[in-house]
């Protein structure tokens, strides 16, 4: 494992995408509840927002991957 | 004396052409025709040049071709072939104009001799991965959708980190390349890529991994086809792209790993979705969903009144209901009451506080009481 940076793991945007087309479909068909429409349209949006979010971050990330001498991995910048 | 011209001679309406004229129209016919080809044939009269090209023929059983190789591709080529030697050679055709020589214009040589070991090597190896499965469509994973993390095997010196790096920063900017460094050709070569490799599978979150290198000659491509860099990449836990860029050729790594591009610019193309195209995609699912909810409150409005009007309905009819019994009772209680009664003639005797005199003791000498009839009542004396 990288030692200067740890791994986060948000949800993968392919899953974000595919709850909010799940949610879409859900609110697209009738059978769905007033209240739980509500709750399916706030979670929509939310997702839309961190799917935004992530689409506009700007900047491509290169890093380079070297081990170390005791097997550790380091990740550093890359100006590439 | 007149002066006869011979008839086969050109006239002023026919059209003359220069040496150099035809000299080019032909290169350039040439040259239009011919994508770079393999040719094989004897070597002959190799000569280098102080200036480190080298000019020999190329020649088989019934035909020749001058050829000449150019001194960075003849430096790759080692030593100049001996006379008799048998060499495959990667080269364009074309005319040398100045002389109307037609020649090959040669990039790469290799004694066949060379390979034919090579190519046994290669149809070894090939066979083995064959049988153990390496190749089999089935274990064919797909590139995921949207990357997050993409690992990039190759040189830190080549042109493929730059232009997988290029390619994604343009398409999808949103992702991290991680470079695991690794020479790709060369003394060293296979046991850099399998370490590589191996290190790949240590990197958490990641989605894909791109191995691969620029165009290079067949000879510097050696290590894609090993079997040891095979069996690394057949390991690696994320789908993998084969990018070992050559325009002839497939390497094993090619048949070994879940997708195969020409070139690394063309894994990226590959590997990465176009963010443009994603963004317009959440567009849609935002519309989509604004109208989804607005869709299904108008629904729910609907209905709510639908359920308003039924309810209406519903309390309308237990209303009705209601009255009808009441009237219903109103009639029965009315042909119960004795006031009914005191209409046809009767009377009814009632003492000072209203009790209903019954019988004949009820009746005390000179008391007075009153007599209930149909309109009022009457006072009275018992006598």
């Amino acid at each position: 494992m990288p030692k200067t940076e740890p791994a986060s793991s948000p949800p993968a945007l392919a899953d974000e995408l595919a709850r909010l087309e799940e949610i879409v479909r859900k609110l697209e068909a009738d059978d769905v509840e007033l209240d739980t429409a509500l709750l399916l349209f706030e979670e929509g949006i939310a997702r839309l927002r961190s799917a935004r979010e992530r689409l506009g971050a700007a900047e491509l990330k290169v890093q380079a991957v070297l081990e170390e001498a005791g097997g550790d991995l380091r990740l550093t910048d890359l100006d590439a | 004396m007149t002066l006869s011209l011979p008839l086969n001679v050109p006239s002023v309406s026919d059209q003359v052409w220069s040496v150099g004229q035809l000299n080019t129209a032909i290169k350039q016919l040439i040259d239009g025709s011919f994508p770079p080809i393999w040719v094989r044939g004897e070597v002959l009269q190799c000569k280098v040049w102080s200036s480190g090209h080298w000019y020999f023929t190329l020649r088989d059983g019934r035909s020749q071709v001058r050829c000449s190789m150019f001194k960075l591709n003849a430096s790759r080529a080692g030593k100049p072939p001996a006379d008799g030697t048998e060499v495959f050679v990667l080269a364009k055709p074309g005319l040398y104009q100045e002389k109307g020589e037609f020649q090959l214009v040669v990039s790469r040589m290799l004694p066949t001799s060379a390979v034919g070991q090579k190519q046994q090597e290669l149809e070894r190896v090939k066979t083995l991965l064959q049988q153990d499965g390496l190749f089999d469509p089935i274990r064919k994973r797909a590139v995921p959708l949207y990357v997050s993390t993409i690992a990039v095997v190759t040189s830190r010196d080549g042109a493929a980190l730059k232009d997988v790096v290029t390619v994604t920063r343009k398409r999808w900017p949103c992702a991290r390349i991680l470079f695991v460094g690794a020479r790709v050709q060369g003394d060293g070569a296979v046991a850099d890529l399998v370490r590589a490799l191996k290190l790949v599978n240590r990197l958490p979150g990641l989605d894909l991994c791109i191995v691969g290198r620029g165009g290079g000659a067949r000879e510097d491509l050696a290590a894609f086809n090993s079997e040891a860099v095979c069996r690394a990449l057949a390991n690696v836990r994320v789908p993998t792209i084969s990018a070992v860029g050559h325009e002839i050729d497939i390497s094993l790594t090619d048949l070994v790993a879940d997708h195969r591009a020409a070139t690394p610019s063309a894994a990226a193309e590959l590997a990465v979705a176009n963010r443009r195209d994603v963004l317009r995609l959440v567009d849609d699912l935002s519309v989509r969903l604004a109208s989804g909810l607005t869709g299904r409150t108008r629904l729910a409005a609907s209905r709510l009144a639908r359920s308003s009007d039924r309810l209406h309905a519903g309390m309308q009819g237990v209303l009705d209901a209601r009255r009808n019994l009441a009237e219903r009772l109103a009639a029965q209680l009315d042909a119960l009451s004795p006031l009914r009664v005191l209409g046809r003639g009767y009377a009814v005797p009632m003492n000072e506080a209203g009790r209903v005199l019954k019988r004949r003791e009820d009746f005390v000498k000179d008391q007075g009481f009153r007599l209930r009839v149909a309109d009022g009542d009457v006072r009275a004396r018992v006598e």
